[in-house]
């Protein structure tokens, strides 16, 4: 099939080449260049999330302050600390692909997606929390006397404290949603690396699946001190 | 390849046409080519459902009373002829047709960036149109294609979060080819063929991806934040729940402003290609009008709030928002005074792209000028939410931005189709469109100046004049937009095989036959001379006689 392949068009090149690129630098240059303007879409549509927060957290600080202390900021620290872990063992995969070493690469995709599937079982013990509290928005919302940090004599709007964890749920959970995008990524990326498609030469799908994976961890990084850190005194 | 045969018969050349027959060649190509016309027949479609709902809501107008259909009806109807028309039509045409089409071929290269990405992009497209038509025929939605809260999310009983769904997904058909569309231009360009070298319609398409990749998501995310409003009723645009309404206009039209430049934007690069040809000069002030193109994209990002002067805000907010708006105004009229400043000593035809060229030139300064009458504070407390702001935006959308994609479809058919439309008809179509359109929408700025609000099927008798003339108007464009449909039909198989350059035009993609191949050149191109070297080009074909028509 290769040889057929060059035959026709009278020079070898990778098979993973497509016909309209010139080069492989091309191939790759575009690739990336596409996934970085993407990245740059995603910034925009968190970015809806993140005015809205800043918004009412501007307008509603003490409600907000309150909401915030009641999310537990140990899981999320956690967490924080797996996807930064998660990201490395990235950074750890690419470098083996660029250095031959198929057996550390593969298992470095491995622990990326159980970091991954840990912060996804965090999130929802965390969730679960919040839904035993009463703390999920709608019918059966509650979010009585409450004091407002630093302001012992004073209660938190359970109205106020809602839109907190409006955002708190859509902003996480969008995120969560990306998450497991991200190991779907990750598995089809496993798939390829088992099957012996990345090379020193050509492993731009995992460059780029790692671009992806690192931005979804810089936007909980983010994250993680808007929504869990307001006004958090020891 | 095809070989000869031993017959006496001319076998026809493979192009992207014939190379492959068959529904699944159609359905699963990569080429570029063929997806630009799989859009082309998606978005005539919708064009024609959006005309019906159009249709029905000026009928429904010649009279003061409200007689042919409910309120509600009306609603319905004026609201997805907004939704379709911008968001189904307007939004991807230019782009996902022209654009397609002619993007790599202007650059020298063989296809975008990301073939199969681009396919993607239009299945999207495709789920998002069905999941539309499925809601209207369910129901519809009846906010106005601004579904503004807290009627779209507390008190509406009607589809929204479907709409809003099949918007999200066609939304996401957009980014894709504006991102598609940068990294092709960045990174595919032919050697030789330097950002000072590439066509305006490149500068403009560059443009418009810019403001597709940077501004739909924010309406993306303002869809979700209304249908998680609806469905779960987590209140942030909610009053009761502490939530601001306005937040949401403030993220609504964050986007939904730059949207009419990416509508606006490709039809202008088109206009500097035809009036480049027809006049057989080079565009007069090339950079300007390039860097025109990027100032509107940035400058669009900055003047929002003009859509919510009345709305709440405050009037020092206004005043800012009301000199961002004046401000911006002032690429796009560079760019007017450059095409003007190129027409000067002009050898000018009047073939149908150029007519409707010349169209567009009157009326996108007629909307244009009325969108700063819109800025004063002063005038718009007087005419907004009237009629003065429906014929302002109709000017610009479909004077401007429609004119421009049949000057488009004309100009570059015989590339497209490899055959001659018939000029006699298109430059009688031309005409009709012109006359059917003032004939529709100049009533309306003397209407909306008069007090008649807009989204109301019931007026005061003393404007059924007005809007009676304003239907007329809109049977002979619906006339004028027939023709088209018709003679281009009639071509594919009745017109006279185009030649590969019928206008001697200047431009990589003249260089390809007409139809041109799957991958559009035999060698890669080397490009060695300036963008519009018509002064080249006609030494070189003094003699000759154009051949189009």
């Amino acid at each position: 099939m290769a040889a057929v392949h060059s035959e026709a068009h009278g020079e070898t090149h990778n098979p993973a080449l497509l016909h309209h690129f010139a080069t492989e630098e091309q191939q790759r240059d575009a690739s990336s260049f596409g996934m970085w303007i993407f990245l740059a879409t995603e910034v925009m549509f968190f970015g809806g999330l993140f005015c809205a927060y800043l918004i009412y957290r501007r307008w509603y600080f003490g409600d907000f302050a309150a909401a915030s202390k009641s999310i537990d900021a140990f899981l999320g620290g956690t967490n924080t600390a797996v996807l930064i872990c998660s990201s490395l063992t990235v950074v750890l995969a690419i470098w083996a692909a660029q250095t031959a070493r198929r057996a550390l690469m593969i298992i470095m995709l491995l622990l990326t997606m159980l970091f991954g599937l840990a912060f996804l079982g965090i999130k929802a013990v965390e969730y679960k929390q919040k839904f035993d509290e009463h703390h999920v928005p709608g019918a059966s919302f509650s979010f009585e006397h409450e004091s407002i940090p630093g302001h012992p004599d004073q209660y938190a709007n359970p109205r106020h404290a809602q839109i907190f964890f409006a955002l708190y749920f859509v902003m996480t959970g969008l995120h969560a949603l990306h998450m497991i995008v991200g190991l779907g990524i990750f598995a089809w990326l496993l798939w390829m690396a088992w099957k012996g498609r990345f090379t020193p030469e050509y492993h731009t799908p995992l460059e780029i699946g790692g671009l992806y994976w690192h931005f979804v961890d810089i936007v909980w990084i983010y994250l993680f001190p808007l929504l869990y850190l307001i006004d958090r005194h020891p | 390849m095809s070989m000869a045969t031993a017959t006496a018969q001319p076998v026809e050349r493979v192009n992207y046409l014939n190379k492959e027959y068959g529904v699944w060649s159609w359905l699963l190509t990569t080429d570029h080519k063929r997806i630009a016309l799989l859009y082309l027949l998606s978005i005539t479609f919708f064009f024609f459902i959006g005309g019906f709902f159009a249709l029905m809501i000026r009928l429904e107008l010649l009279t003061p009373a409200g007689d042919l259909v409910q309120a509600d009806t009306y609603n319905k109807l004026f609201t997805m002829h907004g939704m379709v028309m911008i968001f189904f039509f307007l939004i991807p045409s230019i782009p996902a047709v022209l654009g397609n089409f002619l993007v790599p071929m202007m650059i020298g290269a063989k296809d975008l960036a990301f073939p199969r990405v681009n396919l993607l992009s239009w299945y999207l497209y495709i789920i998002g149109a069905i999941m539309m038509l499925h809601c209207m025929l369910t129901g519809g939605v009846d906010t106005g294609w601004t579904f503004y809260t807290p009627f779209s999310t507390a008190f509406t009983n009607t589809k929204i979060v479907e709409a809003g769904l099949a918007i999200f997904i066609a939304g996401f058909s957009s980014i894709l080819t504006g991102l598609n569309f940068i990294v092709t231009i960045h990174r595919m360009r032919a050697p030789g063929m330097t950002w000072s070298r590439l066509p305006l319609f490149i500068w403009a398409h560059y443009a418009t991806s810019i403001i597709q990749i940077l501004g739909t998501p924010v309406v993306a995310i303002t869809i979700v934040l209304v249908a998680v409003e609806r469905t779960l009723h987590l209140g942030i645009f909610d009053p009761k729940l502490g939530g601001d309404p306005l937040l949401f206009q403030h993220l609504f039209w964050f986007y939904s402003h730059p949207a009419v430049y990416i509508m606006i934007l490709p039809s202008m690069g088109i206009v500097s290609e035809i009036i480049a040809c027809f006049a057989r000069k080079r565009i007069f002030g090339y950079s300007f009008v390039a860097i025109s193109s990027i100032s509107i994209a940035v400058f669009g990002f900055l003047v929002w709030a003009h859509h919510m002067f009345v709305a709440g805000i405050s009037v020092y907010a206004a005043l800012v928002f009301s000199l961002l708006s004046y401000s911006v105004a002032v690429p796009s009229a560079v760019k007017v005074f450059n095409w003007t400043a190129t027409l000067y000593k002009g050898s000018i035809r009047y073939d149908a792209p150029m007519l409707y060229a010349f169209g567009f030139l009157g009326l996108f300064t007629i909307g244009g000028l009325t969108g700063l009458f819109l800025a004063c504070l002063g005038i718009d407390v007087h005419v907004t939410d009237t009629y003065f702001v429906v014929a302002h935006f109709h000017y610009i959308m479909v004077g401007g931005a429609l004119m421009g994609y049949l000057g488009g479809m004309h100009f570059w058919w015989p590339k497209i189709s490899g055959k001659l439309y018939p000029e006699g008809w298109a430059r009688l179509a031309a005409l009709i469109v012109f006359i059917g359109f003032n004939l529709t929408f100049f009533p309306q700025f003397i209407l909306g100046y008069v007090g008649m609000p807009r989204r109301y099927y019931q007026y005061p008798q003393e404007f059924q004049v007005l809007n009676v003339l304003s239907t007329a108007g809109a049977t002979v464009l619906g006339v004028g937009y027939l023709l088209p449909m018709i003679y281009f039909l009639w071509s594919m198989r009745y017109g006279k095989p185009a030649p590969d350059n019928p206008w001697n035009a200047a431009g990589l993609e003249w260089k390809t036959p007409s139809p041109p191949t799957t991958y559009n050149f035999e060698e890669e191109p080397v490009v060695t001379w300036e963008a519009y070297n018509y002064d080249e080009i006609d030494a070189a074909h003094k003699e000759e006689v154009p051949v189009a028509g």
